[in-house]
């Protein structure tokens, strides 16, 4: 592939200045988001998986090292700038759903398109037919506290992916939802990942659900301690990486 | 993000406040409708006093003894009968001056009484004023010169001691001498609480026997023209000092009167506005607290908001404009109930009130402001929100 990748960070690391005291969360990390990739990221609480997933999307800045999204690099980014790159390239999904309760899901999904300029009447077509996608549009005009947790996560997702993203950064999609309800989500985030090519990186306490994505990045202490990428680098002649 | 949506945002926002917006709402109503009520309260006062200067005639000259400004005690009369006689023949015109000998008296008609002003004048009086005589006749000449025992009744007097009969031709008895009524004034009304038809008129001869005075209080002179006047003062104030050399005389014209009439009124009327701008103040702070405690209710929103791409003017556009648009619409229902009740009071209160585009154009503009300048803290506050922090925020 000669694009470039989705997301590069190469040796950020991220220090926290806490009552004086600098905190490390992240201290060196080196990886690489192709286009259309299905990442699991695991590790321990604490490990730094959610300060790089801020950092991969765009909401924090690395105290050094540097980072990539969508090709431009984040450094000396003005806070504008860096909504923009967001808005432009990165879809987030989070573990609390972070619905607005007051409006519709119709209006919860295309609220990304607002700040894109776009009409009321465009915004809700793409609105709508996101719902369709994931599989809810018969709840268009319900305020998330008339949906089950599952439904308010499928309308998350869906304001995710309106703004068609080339990354969908997802820190426990599924911590606030029972083992079925999660189960059908990743199955969701899975089919949009091979049906639409969107890269979907996935921050999860569960083996079996990390086992599913093609590429494991295991965390901890703030670095990166494994990252089935690499294993298959050396192997990358051999074809498909083993499951 | 567009600017109509932006307001939409701001709308929906406050509306699922209602109750907290409705009385953050309600500082800047009283505020903004103070201001205009007593805006109208003191225009309506200025227009009155106006309207009655210029309503006694033109091109007057009033000439009293005396300096006329605030602080002056008003000073005795020592002007008489030859000092009457010396301005006339400075204005050249015998009915061109009227004087007055003031004094208040007690009328009697039968059981019925009244304190009022008692004036004694020349026949010279309508012709220099602009009153007019609803009934009968005014003070003839004859009547002045031969100090007869008649009077002219303001409409009130006439109205106290003869209720609906015809007060022409009848007596009463002032400071126990009787009098005939000979006429009735047409009525004046009422301003700023005193009844201007509370007077009654006597020859100045037949006052001067009565008060056993030989004084007159004051003259007015009516100059032929505007450009005359000036100089007409100056000659009269002049002849009278050359005739009391240690006494002072003021001639004062209709005009100078309304130009410190009208500063009195002006810095009553600015007091009064500074006095309900306090209020303003006190509305646009109370706007910038909620505004704060909104930001922080909703340092999640923000945070997701921020999330999705908005930049950090959008959000602080989003806060300003739901600041904005509480205190205009606080200032447009204290303008409803500021116009309604200085309306009201102008319908129903003796108490003139007289609304003017510019104090509301003015309150309108103050409320928008109040907005902007109340609700700018506020708004960079949440524009500056880290949307790493905002999103955890509970
Ligand atoms: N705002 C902050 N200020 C100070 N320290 C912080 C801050 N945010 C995170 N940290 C610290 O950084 C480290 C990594 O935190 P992070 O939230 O990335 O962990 P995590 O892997 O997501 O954990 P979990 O699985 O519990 O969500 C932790 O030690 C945490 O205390
Ligand atoms: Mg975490």
């Amino acid at each position: 592939m000669t694009q470039h990748a989705a997301i590069e960070a190469i040796d950020v690391a991220r220090t926290y200045a806490l009552d004086g005291v600098s905190v490390p969360a992240l201290r060196g990390v080196t990886l690489t988001i192709a286009h259309g990739e299905h990442v699991a990221v695991v590790g321990p609480s604490g490990s730094g998986k959610s300060t790089l997933m801020h950092l991969l999307g765009g909401l924090d800045q690395p105290t050094s090292g540097r980072l990539r999204i969508g090709g431009r690099d984040v450094a000396g980014l003005t806070a504008a700038e860096m909504a923009h790159l967001r808005n432009a390239t990165i879809g987030f999904v989070f573990q609390s759903f972070h619905l607005l309760s007051r409006t519709s899901a119709l209006d919860n999904v295309a609220l990304p398109l607002v700040y894109r300029g776009l009409g009321a009447r465009e915004r809700r077509e793409q609105a709508a037919r996101m719902l369709e996608r994931v599989g809810l549009s018969h709840r268009i005009g319900h305020r998330p506290n008339q949906l089950s947790g599952g439904e308010q996560q499928r309308v998350a997702i869906a304001r995710a992916l309106v703004t068609e993203p080339a990354v969908l950064l997802a820190d426990e999609p599924t911590g606030n939802l029972d083992q079925a309800t999660g189960a059908a989500v990743l199955e969701l985030l899975e089919q949009l990942n091979t049906a639409e090519g969107v890269a979907v990186v996935l921050v999860t306490h569960d083996r079996e659900v990390a086992a599913r994505a093609r590429r494991q990045i295991t965390m901890r202490d703030g670095r990166v301690v494994s990252d089935t990428a690499d294993d298959a680098e050396t192997a990358s002649d051999a074809g498909e990486v083993p499951r | 993000m567009r600017l109509a949506e932006a307001w939409r945002v701001a709308l929906d926002a406050l509306r699922a406040n209602r109750l907290r917006s409705g009385l953050t709402m309600l500082g800047m109503v009283i505020g903004v409708g103070a201001v205009v009520i007593l805006v109208a309260l003191g225009t309506g006062t200025k227009n009155e006093v106006q309207a009655q200067v210029e309503g006694l005639g033109s091109n007057l000259l009033l000439v009293v003894p005396g300096q006329v400004s605030l602080n002056a005690a008003p000073a005795v009369s020592r002007l008489d009968q030859s000092d009457l006689d010396a301005v006339i023949r400075i204005a050249g015109d015998r009915d061109r001056v009227a004087v007055s000998l003031t004094s208040g008296e007690n009328v009697r008609a039968g059981k019925e009484q009244v304190f009022t002003s008692l004036l004694g004048v020349l026949e010279t009086t309508p012709k220099v004023f602009l009153r007019d005589v609803r009934a009968g006749a005014y003070l003839t000449r004859t009547d002045v010169e031969t100090g007869r025992r008649v009077a002219v009744l303001g409409s009130s007097v006439a109205k106290t001691l003869f209720g609906e009969r015809d007060p022409v031709g009848q007596q009463v008895t002032i400071a126990g001498v009787r009098f005939r009524v000979i006429g009735v004034f047409a009525p004046l009304g009422q301003s700023l609480g005193v009844d201007r038809d509370n007077e009654v008129h006597i020859p100045l001869s037949t006052a001067q026997r009565l008060l056993a005075t030989k004084r007159v209080d004051a003259f007015a002179v009516k100059a032929p023209d505007a450009e005359t006047i000036d100089r007409l003062g100056r000659d009269i104030v002049a002849e009278l000092h050359r005739r009391h050399p240690d006494e002072e005389f003021s001639a004062v014209t209709q005009e100078q009167i309304l130009g410190v009439l009208g500063d009195i009124l002006g810095v009553l009327t600015a007091v009064l506005a500074a006095i309900a701008g306090i209020s303003l103040l006190v509305g646009g702070v109370g706007v910038s607290n909620i505004m704060l405690v909104s930001v922080r209710e909703r340092t999640r929103e923000i945070g997701l908001r921020m999330a999705l791409g908005a930049r950090p003017r959008d959000i602080g556009l989003q806060f300003l404009l739901e600041a904005v648009l509480l205190t205009t619409i606080g200032g447009l229902l204290g303008i409803a109930f500021g116009v309604g009740a200085s309306l009201a009071t102008a319908a129903l209160s003796p108490v003139p009130a007289a609304l003017t585009w510019w104090s509301i154009a003015l309150a309108f503009g103050v409320s928008c402001a109040v907005g902007i300048v109340f609700g700018v803290v506020p708004a960079q506050r949440a524009g500056r929100l880290d949307p790493v922090v905002a999103l955890r925020s509970e």
